[in-house]
């Protein structure tokens, strides 16, 4: 029993997981219909569908940046406006006509998703093939990126109106789920799929925690990081189709803004080092609606626009400092000196 | 004769070499291209130090805090909220420019307090460290006040505005009027942290540890080093910096509002890089990031000079131009490695 | 006794499923050389981590005779503070700094308030040529030097601290014989000014060349303090062992019968293989079954030799045949396609990945020469791990915990594992046996002459003579990064090999 305990509570995953159930518990408290979900014409509502909901962009970055991150040891901050570059693509080929797409969706969502990985191709490149540090590399796209999809859009914001454009970001007819979180569950499961039955997960952290060692047991080390990168791009143009569906637009300075960031704290906040090396997707995936969760519930307990990063920015650091191995030395510390303490009054 | 320089120059002066001669050729083609346009004017060369005064100050505090390995990209927001700040002291609450200053460089200090021991002594990454700080400021901005303010304290706008002339590099212009160049104070404010970043940098103890820290954490623990403290410091430091240079971004733009600075950090962050810092820490010197602050600023003087892009072509030019050079750095970089 | 500098008192320390030290006593007088001994794991690099404040202990107390109490080191810094200096088994020096700056960090001559860099580069310069080393640039950053150099250098620091207490764990694993020599000459002098030193090694002839006593680690446990002439060879192995154990000397090498090779294809053989700057172009043709030394001064070109035919460093020039047939090996996985492992020297840089598993760190070389759609399944991952794990009797409780938590020995134990595994027809080993304690050594030794039996082929490469030449069939030669001749089996005896490393005569 205190073995399973301690295996439990040793997981990586357990203290976000904790940290999780803490921002619920509080919102229980705070706001008594927290948990309520109802059915409004045949659609589930509630703030738990809102956070699965609006948590979905997020996971599906996060899952880009958890790979590109172990195996590169930096961070791709140009996600959001790859995202924008997906986004540009997709609406500006299917174009804004209310009765019938330029080309067929699927060439559009096809073309759009082609557009992130060439994204990807690019840091991807300048990371692995020319050597350059991720965040720098990836700072290119970053500022380019938001350019190029203003361009695209010749600096409009091309309003997609064919009705159909909407489903992928709102409810597909007779399902009750939101339709972003069938796509960022059937993303989660690719990836499982992909680390689980191939050896890949175990060459990308190889090649982050040493890629001398990780070359001279055979492993290429740059066509790994060229691949997380693509990847991370694909996921990128992923979210962006899921963004401006919502918003059955493209909207090249908002599409995206500061995702990146928050794609960076889901992963941190999933117990992964930024470091590289070893990483856990479920980590990220719960960093992620983690941060949804707590934006969602800040603004149900009215917490205007203005102040929310105030709060976001105080759980965020109290949330990573629970989890820092220092706090958790303290920690047992004191659970050592309560015991011989114990010990010695008995 | 090549060999010779070869064999004297270690691989880092070697790439803060290319970097300064990169600068040289990149504003001299800008000089040439744009000769009617003023670029090859002094006063245009100052202005590139007037505009980023602000950015040589707070860059110089990111790569203090980059060579130990870690990194600040909460500077923007500090910067923004240290206009705000500013602006409001003076413009709502009557406070004396002096004061208001001294003020926000306390709060500077405090908040880098705060920043370095999240990261030294509870070892959380300084990513998500300055990740939280960046919303916190951004967010205590628009809590102050989500309007524009803008400053009319006198003795502020004095500073601001005091010129100190070069009369011996006067030119006549067209019309035959005599222009002599100037810079604001925050110039000199700007040169004399550099130096003095560039002295505690070489010659002291905190200075050396900050790279002990960087080149290897363990290492520098095991042979005594105090690697929290060191840390700490540097923290402390950068949110001084931070501060400084938000003031110096504030006399050059006189008002504070909530989106001011930002992306700030990106550039500072940008210049550091192409000043030869490594990410990964051990490695990075000031006179590089200046020098990356001034190819930064080359790269807008070109796009300003030349006035005709729609703003998408200005992003993309940029990070074109700034990709450009990074790749060539980074294959000087590698023949150099090949060389050895 | 009276002059005890240091008294450690029933220590305790546990790692997370280890008991790394039980109840473990110490004591050093001043004016003596203690060596530390113990097999792999045995717990000695952590007595020292404890007693500077790396690692915190449990239970027990350090008593230093210039302090009336108890001394707990919080770090590093504190320790050296108060007169402890060490040198740590794995470098732990700063690489980007330059080498002078490593020798003097934390303790800078200043000069109005400045750091003084023309002393500190002068000061450095003069205690490098007191180590032999007058060549080094200490202006340049350490990063540009072996790890021999560095090892020098970290000893320098350590020598340069005036302190009461000195520690060296395994300073000698990198160092020839000249270099180590210096060391000790620069320790007897340190004894005579009564400071105690502490040393730890896996060579016995140097405990007996300059220890006074030993004290005998085994499983975390304290065997027992002695005198060394009490101790003779033999029993410290026994005691360090737990049991009898078969000396080196009983190894031998089954004399490979010499076969007829006129006939027959090589089962590597490089023509004009060379790489700038490293390795000048070299032939090379080697057979089927043999065990192949290099040997050669540190820097000379052994391991560079190695590097270029596994494609580690790609060569730049000639071409390589493997059993009669050309093989382009532009990286190390062509090579292992073709055969080859190859177990790199700089164990902490190139070899292990530290924050992997022990499991994964054994499997990932099959796993890679499989391919990445071919995963390992669970059950062959445990049962290869457990195999390897008992036949070369690494030491670790759980295999799912990172090989970083291993000693260095054991660290060393799953390379060399990882590459049994794939099971090679031309395997490289550079250095295998470093920082390997007796028993594992002779174990390595009889596992390099059996897999030659069973027809593998071994390139080997080591810094000890004796090791090679109880080992090795046949030799290649190496000088200043290039291959200048080879010795066969009847020229090789200890002075022949000297001569042609010092390189006196043409040895053709
Ligand atoms: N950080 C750690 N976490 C868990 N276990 C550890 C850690 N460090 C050491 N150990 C374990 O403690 C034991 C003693 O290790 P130690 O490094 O002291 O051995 P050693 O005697 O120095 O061996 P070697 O000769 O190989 O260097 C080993 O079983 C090792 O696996
Ligand atoms: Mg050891």
């Amino acid at each position: 029993m205190s073995k399973l305990f301690q295996k439990i509570t040793r997981s990586q995953l357990f203290l976000p997981i904790v940290a999780l159930i803490l921002v619920l518990v509080f919102n229980v408290i705070k706001t008594p219909t927290f948990f309520k979900i109802t059915i409004m014409n045949g659609t589930l509502y509630g703030f738990i569908i809102d956070i699965i909901n609006r948590a979905s962009e997020l996971v599906i970055l996060a899952i880009g940046m958890t790979v590109v991150v172990a195996s590169s040891a930096g961070t791709d901050i140009s996600v959001g406006s790859v995202a924008a570059v997906s986004a540009a693509i997709i609406c500006y080929s299917l174009g804004p006509s209310q009765e019938a797409y330029k080309v067929p969706y699927l060439v559009g969502i096809f073309l759009g998703l082609m557009g992130g990985m060439l994204c990807g191709v690019w840091n991807g490149f300048l990371v692995a093939k020319m050597k350059i540090q991720p965040m720098v590399a990836t700072l290119i796209l970053f500022t380019a990126g938001r350019g190029i999809a203003q361009l695209i859009c010749a600096g409009q914001i091309i309003h997609v109106e064919k009705v159909e454009y909407r489903l992928l970001g709102s409810f597909l007819p007779g399902v009750p789920l939101p339709t972003p979180v069938f796509v960022a569950i059937l993303v989660i499961v690719i990836t499982w799929a992909i680390l689980r039955y191939t050896a890949l997960g175990m060459y990308i952290q190889a090649v982050g925690i040493n890629s001398k060692a990780g070359r001279l047991v055979g492993i290429n080390s740059s066509a790994i990081i060229f691949l997380t990168y693509i990847y991370c791009g694909l996921c990128s143009g992923i979210s962006g189709s899921i963004i401006s569906s919502r918003i059955a637009a493209c909207d090249a300075n908002n599409i995206g803004l500061n995702y990146e960031l928050d794609a960076i704290l889901a992963v941190a906040l999933g117990g992964n080092s930024l470091g590289g090396g070893k990483f856990s997707l479920a980590g990220s995936v719960i960093g992620a609606i983690t941060i949804q969760a707590l934006t969602t519930s800040l603004y149900a307990m009215q917490v205007t626009a203005d102040q929310l990063p105030i709060y976001k920015a105080i759980v965020v650091v109290i949330i990573v400092a629970i989890q820092s191995t220092e706090f958790k030395k303290w920690f047992s510390n004191l659970k050592r000196k309560y015991a011989i303490k114990a010990e010695a009054a008995s | 004769m090549i060999k010779f320089f070869k064999d004297r120059i270690d691989e880092k002066t070697y790439l803060l070499l290319i970097t300064i001669l990169m600068f040289i050729v990149m504003y001299g083609a800008g000089m040439i291209i744009y000769a009617d346009k003023g670029f090859a004017k002094p006063q245009m060369f100052f202005n590139l130090f007037i505009n980023n005064a602000g950015l040589i100050v707070t860059a110089v505090g990111m790569t203090m805090v980059m060579i130990t390995g870690g990194i600040d990209i909460s500077v923007g927001s500090v910067v923004g909220l240290t206009c705000m700040m500013l602006a409001y002291m003076m413009e709502f609450m009557k406070i004396p420019a002096g004061l208001a200053m001294a003020i926000v460089l306390v709060y500077g200090i405090l908040f880098g307090c705060v920043q370095g021991f999240l990261v030294a002594y509870l070892k959380i990454q300084p990513f998500i460290v300055t990740l939280a700080g960046m919303f916190f400021c951004r967010g205590l901005t628009a809590v102050i006040n989500s309007e524009m303010i803008n400053i009319s304290n006198a003795v502020f706008l004095k500073i601001a505005q005091f010129k100190i002339y070069f009369p011996f590099l006067a030119t006549l212009n067209k019309k035959g009027k005599l222009i002599t160049p100037f810079i604001y104070p925050s110039v000199i404010i700007a040169f004399v942290v550099l130096i003095l970043i560039y002295i505690m940098l070489k010659y002291t103890k905190f200075g050396r540890a900050i790279y002990a820290v960087g080149g290897n954490e363990q290492s520098a623990l095991l042979m005594g080093l105090n690697v929290r403290a060191t840390k700490m410091k540097t923290y402390i430091f950068n949110g001084f910096l931070a501060t400084l240079g938000g003031i110096l971004f504030c006399l050059n733009t006189c008002a504070g509002f909530v989106e001011q600075a930002r992306g700030f950090e990106m550039e500072a962050i940008a210049s550091s890089v192409i000043g030869g810092t490594l990410l990964s820490g051990g490695v990075g010197n000031v006179i590089g990031s200046l020098f990356g602050v001034l190819i930064k600023g080359t790269i807008e003087s070109f796009i300003t000079t030349q006035g005709t892009l729609s703003s998408w072509w200005t992003r993309i030019v940029i990070s074109l131009l700034l990709a450009f050079f990074i790749v060539l750095q980074s294959i000087f970089a590698s023949i150099k490695a090949k060389n050895k | 006794m009276s002059n005890d500098l240091l008294t450690m008192r029933h220590i305790t320390k546990n790692f997370p499923g280890v008991r790394a030290l039980n109840d473990v006593d110490f004591t050093l007088r001043s004016g003596e050389i203690h060596a530390l001994m113990g097999e792999n794991g045995a717990g000695k690099s952590t007595l020292i981590k404890v007693l500077t404040g790396v690692e915190d202990f449990e239970e027990g107390e350090v008593l230093v005779s210039w302090m009336d109490h108890p001394l707990i080191n919080h770090s590093p810094q504190e320790a050296q503070k108060k007169g402890i200096s060490t040198v740590y088994q794995e470098i732990n020096l700063c690489p980007n700094l330059s080498v002078a700056e490593n020798i003097f960090i934390g303790r800078e001559p200043k000069k109005n308030g400045m750091i003084d860099w023309k002393k500190m580069n002068d000061c450095a310069k003069k205690l490098l040529k007191d180590l032999n080393l007058a060549h080094i640039d200490v202006t340049k950053s350490l990063e540009h030097y072996s790890v021999a150099i560095q090892q020098m250098v970290a000893i320098a620091r350590a020598v340069d601290i005036e302190s009461k207490i000195l520690i060296f764990d395994e300073p000698t694993s990198s160092l020839d014989e000249l270099e180590t020599e210096k060391l000790f000459q620069i320790m007897r002098q340190l004894k005579n000014k009564g400071v105690g030193i502490i040393f730890i090694t896996h060579f016995l002839e140097q405990v007996y060349q300059v220890c006074d006593r030993i004290t005998v680690l085994r499983n975390g446990e304290l065997v027992g303090e002695y005198l060394i002439k009490d101790l003779p060879r033999v029993q410290l192995v026994a005691k360090m062992l737990g049991k009898d154990f078969d000396d080196l000397a009983a190894i031998k090498k089954e004399g490979i019968e010499k076969r007829d090779r006129a006939n027959q294809v090589p089962i590597l053989s490089a023509k004009n293989v060379g790489h700038r700057g490293t390795i000048k172009p070299f032939d090379a043709e080697i057979f089927a079954g043999e065990v192949i030394g290099l040997t050669g001064l540190l820097g000379s070109g052994r391991s560079e030799m190695v590097r270029s035919i596994y494609g580690a460093d790609r060569p730049d020039s000639g071409e390589l045949s493997i059993k009669g047939k050309k093989k382009k090996i532009s990286a190390p996985i062509d090579a292992m396609k073709a055969g080859m492992g190859f177990l790199p020297e700089d164990r902490k840089a190139e070899g292990i990945i530290s924050d992997l598993s022990v499991r994964e760190n054994i499997n990932i070389a099959l796993q890679t020469k499989r391919g990445m759609f071919r995963p390992l399944n669970q059950r062959e991952r445990a049962e290869f791990t457990e195999k390897y794990i008992k036949l070369l009797q690494i030491k670790v409780a759980n295999p799912d915990s990172p090989v970083k938590q291993l000693s260095g020995g054991n660290q060393q134990k799953v390379i060399l594992a990882r590459w049994l595994l794939t099971n090679p027809d031309f395997l490289i080993l550079d250095e295998p046996t470093r920082g390997i304690d007796v028993g594992t050594k002779t174990e390595i030794q009889k596992l390099v002459l059996k897999l030659a039996e069973e027809g593998m082929t071994i390139m080997f490469i080591s810094s000890e003579v004796d090791e090679m030449l109880r080992t090795v069939g046949r030799m290649y030669v190496l000088r200043d990064g290039e291959l200048v001749g080879e010795l066969t089996e009847d020229q090789m005896n200890e002075n022949a090999v000297m001569a042609a490393i010092a390189g006196g005569e043409k040895d053709e």
